[in-house]
């Protein structure tokens, strides 16, 4: 399973990928940190099987909500404005174009709402990425059944 | 006719955020806005009080596509201004580190921003879908140009192995050696591409240009080189400001820049090709006879192919330095002195990058000056619209739409780069 979490940490909510892909790395589990740009994300899931993308969404639900798509993403705009505007949705309808999408492929969105420079991720969000990254260690340790067990490092106001 | 105005309030491919406004009195244009509403970045003013060797990793952050040619500039110009001569080697993966930008951001610029214009798509995902291939080379070609970089620069975006004097870390010659097979493949794609491109139609509009661009007695230019044009200039860096001059417009927060007395000017692969086709490698050349490309190209729609021979000469030459190349004694020199002032021009893959710095008794930078290449482009994009967009008074306002987007996208404007800068509006009254 190759997780990726993308993002930038300095645009407010727009961390959220990063913050999960972090706390995942700390309790031991494999996750790459990308800054979410198309080509690049092409890149970091050719070849996998097994793919789980962390990022921020808006879709107008309230700010932190989870939502989980399976290789697809709904109400996606192509229109976009410049290379900026270039993400995730496009690299999984390039990736479609050009068979490549993996075979698997989990895209866990968190909406955010503010996108400010220099901003840092609202609590919500923060919240939201540490409930996930716990969802995917939660899958990641079952996929392992058998193996060597590893102590997992949690925040202690989010032990439960 | 009845007037009419063409209004594009963000225009899609192009690098950064801008609009375009073009007001048409029946077939003649009234007038033409290239209108950049990025915000300002304010890089020069960053730097002031900075330290002189902070000054690559800073401007690097400018631009995401193009830092190694902030970087470059940045610091040829201290080295410039510190008295410092580098060792023949780093001059050597300099051009290397350059040939891997060139690579990525042509490679993108072709295929995937403006390659759609000429096919009818309207974008780079929806061409996927019946040219697969194509697009697949695009993505390889891109690839290998981010290697080199993240080889040499450290990282991918935003490298960091720069420095004044030389690098902070070079790679070992093995590890370039790493490249070549990739590279052989890479080269033998940019062939492809040019014969690819030259295939495209492109619309019956030439120009009268004044093409500025850097020139180098032995070869085609990156980082050094004398600044030339068509129109008899043939200046030292340190004279750039006598003879180009920045205005601020009000609709736009990215300065225009002019040849002084003259008016607009064009910088980027066509001026880089028209000035000197004669120094490219052979390869190069034979590509771009082959696509029936002769300097000087006064197409603007043919930069797509000049643009993709620029990319079987980056190629060659990465291949080339990856044979010759043996590492310096050591990979960075220490400046003589820490005040002085120094400039330096760079071609930047969208054209020349100006940089002058001004550095205190401390190495403290008193004074930056950074011109980017789209802003010296910027009054020569509503040059062409103003001339191109009469040709389309009779069009629909949609195709005729569409058709000055792809006129500004000859540019490969960097938007980002060029604030300190695009929406499209057509009005025709």
């Amino acid at each position: 399973m190759r997780i990726i979490g993308c993002g930038n940490p300095d645009r407010g909510d727009d961390g959220a990928g990063v913050l999960a892909a972090e706390r995942l790395r700390a309790l031991g589990i494999p996750a790459e940190i990308r800054c979410g740009e198309t080509l690049d994300l092409i890149e970091a899931w050719r070849g996998a099987e097994d793919v789980i993308v962390i990022d921020a969404v808006v879709t107008g639900a309230p700010v932190g909500t989870i939502q989980v798509w399976d290789g697809d993403l709904p109400g996606l705009s192509t229109a976009s404005a410049s290379t900026h505007g270039f993400g995730l949705a496009e690299a999984v309808m390039l990736a479609r174009a050009l068979h490549c999408l993996p075979p698997r492929m989990r895209i866990y969105g968190i909406e955010g709402a503010c996108f400010d420079l220099g901003a840092g991720p609202s609590a919500e969000v923060r919240q939201a990425a540490e409930e996930v990254a716990l969802r995917i260690a939660m899958d990641h340790f079952d996929n392992r059944a058998g193996s060597e067990m590893i102590e997992p490092q949690m925040h202690t106001d989010t032990r439960r | 006719m009845p007037a009419r105005t063409i209004h594009v309030d963000t225009l899609a491919r192009v690098e950064g955020e801008g609009a375009l406004y073009i007001k048409m009195a029946g077939d003649r244009v009234a007038d033409v806005k290239l209108k950049i509403y990025e915000p300002p970045r304010l890089f020069e003013a960053f730097l002031r009080g900075r330290h002189y060797s902070e000054a690559p990793d800073i401007t690097a952050r400018i631009c995401g596509i193009c830092p190694i040619a902030y970087q470059m500039s940045a610091v040829h110009a201290i080295e410039r201004a510190l008295g410092i001569r580098i060792d023949p080697a780093v001059r050597m993966l300099r051009r290397l580190l350059y040939c891997g930008e060139w690579i990525e951001s042509h490679a993108l610029h072709i295929y995937m921003l403006h390659a759609p214009d000429f096919l009818g798509y309207q974008d780079a995902i929806a061409m996927a879908g019946d040219h697969r291939e194509v697009v697949e080379r695009a993505l390889r070609l891109k690839k290998i140009g981010n290697q080199i970089v993240t080889l040499i620069g450290g990282r991918e975006i935003h490298p960091i192995s720069a420095a004044v004097g030389g690098f902070y870390k070079m790679p070992a010659k093995a590890r370039l050696r790493e490249l070549e097979e990739d590279l052989r493949w890479a080269l033998d794609a940019s062939l492809e591409t040019v014969h690819w491109t030259a295939g495209l139609e492109f619309p019956d509009f030439e120009q009268q240009y004044e093409f500025v661009a850097l020139r180098h007695p032995d070869e085609y230019p990156l980082n050094e080189g004398r600044l030339v044009s068509n129109h008899g200039i043939d200046i030292d860096a340190a004279e750039y400001e006598d003879h180009f001059v920045e205005s601020h417009v009000k609709y736009s927060n990215a300065l225009h820049s002019v040849v002084r007395g003259r008016g607009s000017y064009l910088v980027g692969p066509l001026a880089r090709f028209s000035l000197n086709a004669d120094k490219l490698p052979e390869v190069a050349r034979q590509a771009a006879a082959d696509a029936g490309l002769r300097p000087p190209v006064k197409n603007p729609f043919r930069s797509i192919v000049a643009r993709a021979v620029e990319v079987v000469f980056a190629c060659a030459e990465a291949l080339r330095i990856i044979r010759e190349y043996e590492p310096p004694a050591a990979p960075k020199v220490e400046a003589p002195r820490l005040h002085g002032v120094g400039q330096a021009i760079t071609e930047a893959p969208r054209g020349i990058l100006y940089h002058r710095y001004a550095l205190s008794e401390k190495g403290l930078i008193l004074a930056a000056k950074i011109v980017p290449p789209t802003s010296q482009n910027q009054k020569r994009i509503e040059d062409d619209l103003r001339e191109y967009a009469a040709q389309l008074a009779a069009w629909p306002i949609e195709e005729a739409t569409w058709k000055c987007e792809q006129a500004v996208r000859n540019y490969d404007p960097c938007i980002s780069c060029a604030t300190h800068f695009l929406k499209l509006e057509v009005e025709r009254t």
